[in-house]
């Protein structure tokens, strides 16, 4: 690892620095009820490439975890690199695109509009702007409802506009916090396939929130289990899956044995027990 | 057809209760007059239409305001001192200006809140204590204060109105600039918008909808402020000064006249605030 920090990412040669990288990384939230330990002791490294699911009960860190690393939380101990730089240069440098639980579109913007929203703060010019809204609403499917306003169109289409909205302006990291929690089943297998088809297109690497356990063993390369109180990771399993992932390989003895490992990191961070 | 009808029947009873209360109101005044005139026994048809055709009644009947109205707009020179017509215009245009006045300063006012806690804490007990005070009492002292330093006319009174209709303005902005969720906040964060970014595509935008409720608010008592102010200044004319003038003379019909052309203003003006606010909709995609 020491080589690899003074080989800049952007020169090209040699290893290239990990996307994100975290060593003894802690959050401590001061609130009124005392401190309350949101993160302690992460360690972690995320390469260029990599599909990273983050998982675990509510109370476990992962969003916390993901906000870190897009500079809205502020950690209090250990140290946390984005492509080599502080987490505060990397969103200035708009290393990465943000999908939140909700779509949070803008309502009054129509679809293109709000897609479009990243690029006008970013200063790209018109033409552009309507270059990339259509490669990005092309790229998930959303093509013909440019004009539409979001309460026009279904939950599942809103949060693909999101997502359209994230991959705008071209940032190589794509932080996903449970951007399908809120779907139900089917409209979130057919948009995990996709998800998955955009990345290997992409190229992309994309950190992943979820709390459900199929969903980040279909999706992941790697994959993160945490557990709560204090948010800590239990787990790292590389997932050895194909690139290519039809849905049915969620019944194969290669999945269903990914997923009990999952659980059983669960377990050990007492995450199935009662909170008392 | 089925909401015209609803419409006018209220429109009709509250007709027929008025007449009503005509005859019942004027009928001492209307006893007195047959008395002198030794009329006796005065049947009651008679005497209803005695009662809805007095000079100063008490109530004056919906006829007689309606063509007081009429004969005081249409049946009389723009120009003249009687119009009303032109006494209309006088506080409109008072009316108008304040309300500009007032929702710019309601908005300056609610965006220096919202982005300092120290103007929020300082100025909004101010902002609140200065709607406690009776306008009937700031606004002769405002009037004639400027009128004193040689400012007279349209201003003082648009400073009036401009002092009520702001109130709303700044409080409905305030919670409409406010409204962003923090997920549509931290959006702009990552994108490291910067914080006029913010204003412009994320607060303004997110506070339309209570912009223009506090503008229906703003212009209904912006002609409030306006009617109130004239009251300090009958030279100046207006229909403060008409309503005045009505009841100095004991002249009824010309007070409800005013009352009514005062109203009807009010409407329009609401109305119009409320088309505007279609407009701006309709290109916000707001689900009609």
């Amino acid at each position: 690892m020491s080589v690899t920090s003074i080989t800049s990412s952007t020169t090209g040669t040699g290893v290239a620095l990990p996307v994100v990288k975290a060593e003894h990384l802690g959050l401590t939230f001061s609130t009124n009820d005392g401190d309350v330990v949101a993160l302690s002791d992460v360690n972690l490294t995320i390469e260029k490439g990599d599909f990273v699911s983050f998982i675990g009960p509510s109370g476990c860190g992962k969003t916390t975890f993901l906000r870190t690393i897009a500079d809205l939380e502020q950690p209090t101990s250990g140290t946390l690199e984005i492509n080599g730089q502080t987490p505060e240069n990397a969103r200035k440098d708009r290393a990465y695109g943000y999908v939140f639980q909700a779509p949070a579109l803008y309502p009054w913007r129509t679809i293109e509009k709000n897609i479009a929203l990243p690029l006008e703060i970013m200063g790209h010019s018109a033409q552009q702007q309507a270059e990339r809204i259509k490669r990005t609403m092309d790229l998930v499917n959303l093509s013909g409802f440019e004009k539409k306003f979001p309460w026009q169109l279904s939950g599942g289409m809103q949060q693909r506009a999101s997502i359209a909205r994230a991959l705008a302006f071209d940032a190589d990291l794509l932080l996903m916090d449970e951007p399908f929690g809120a779907l139900d089943e089917i409209v979130r297998d057919h948009l995990n396939s996709e998800l998955l088809k955009l990345w290997d297109r992409t190229k992309k690497t994309i950190c992943f929130v979820t709390h459900s356990i199929p969903e980040a063993v279909y999706l992941s390369t790697k994959i993160v289990v945490m557990s709560p109180r204090p948010g800590r990771v239990t787990d790292i399993i590389e997932s050895n899956l194909p690139r290519e992932r039809p849905l049915d390989i969620r019944e194969t003895p290669e999945f269903l044995a990914i997923a009990a490992r999952v659980r059983d990191g669960l377990r050990a961070g007492h995450s199935y027990e009662e909170v008392v | 057809m089925n909401r015209v009808l609803p419409i006018l029947t209220i429109l009709f009873a509250i007709l027929a209760f008025w007449y009503a209360a005509a005859i019942w109101m004027n009928a001492p005044w209307q006893n007195i007059l047959n008395g002198r005139a030794n009329l006796e026994n005065v049947p009651f048809l008679e005497f209803a239409q005695q009662t809805w055709a007095q000079d100063k009644p008490v109530l004056p009947a919906p006829h007689q305001v309606a063509a007081e109205i009429w004969n005081a707009t249409m049946g009389l020179e723009f120009t003249s001192r009687r119009s009303l017509a032109l006494h209309a215009w006088i506080t409109l245009s008072a009316t108008l200006l304040g309300f500009v006045f007032g929702t710019a300063l309601g908005v300056v006012l609610a965006v220096a809140i919202i982005h300092n806690d120290a103007t929020d804490r300082s100025l909004m007990p101010w902002i609140i204590a200065s709607q406690t005070i009776p306008i009937l009492a700031i606004a002769p002292m405002v009037v004639v204060g400027l009128g004193a330093v040689g400012l007279t006319g349209l201003v003082p009174k648009a400073l009036i109105s401009m002092y009520l209709s702001f109130f709303p303005v700044v409080v409905g902005m305030v919670k409409g600039l406010r409204s962003p969720e923090a997920i549509q906040l931290d959006l702009m964060r990552t994108y490291d918008a910067n914080p006029w970014q913010v204003f412009w595509k994320l607060r303004w935008p997110a506070a339309l909808p209570m912009l223009f409720a506090s503008m229906k608010v703003g212009i209904a008592i912006s002609l409030i402020g306006a009617v109130v102010a004239e009251l300090s200044n009958a030279a100046g004319g207006g229909l403060g000064v008409r309503l005045l003038t009505g009841s100095y003379n004991g002249q009824t019909i010309q007070i409800w006249a005013a009352l009514f052309i005062a109203a009807g203003l009010a409407a329009v003006l609401v109305a119009m605030v409320g088309a505007a606010e279609k407009i701006v909709n309709a290109r916000i995609g707001v689900r009609a």
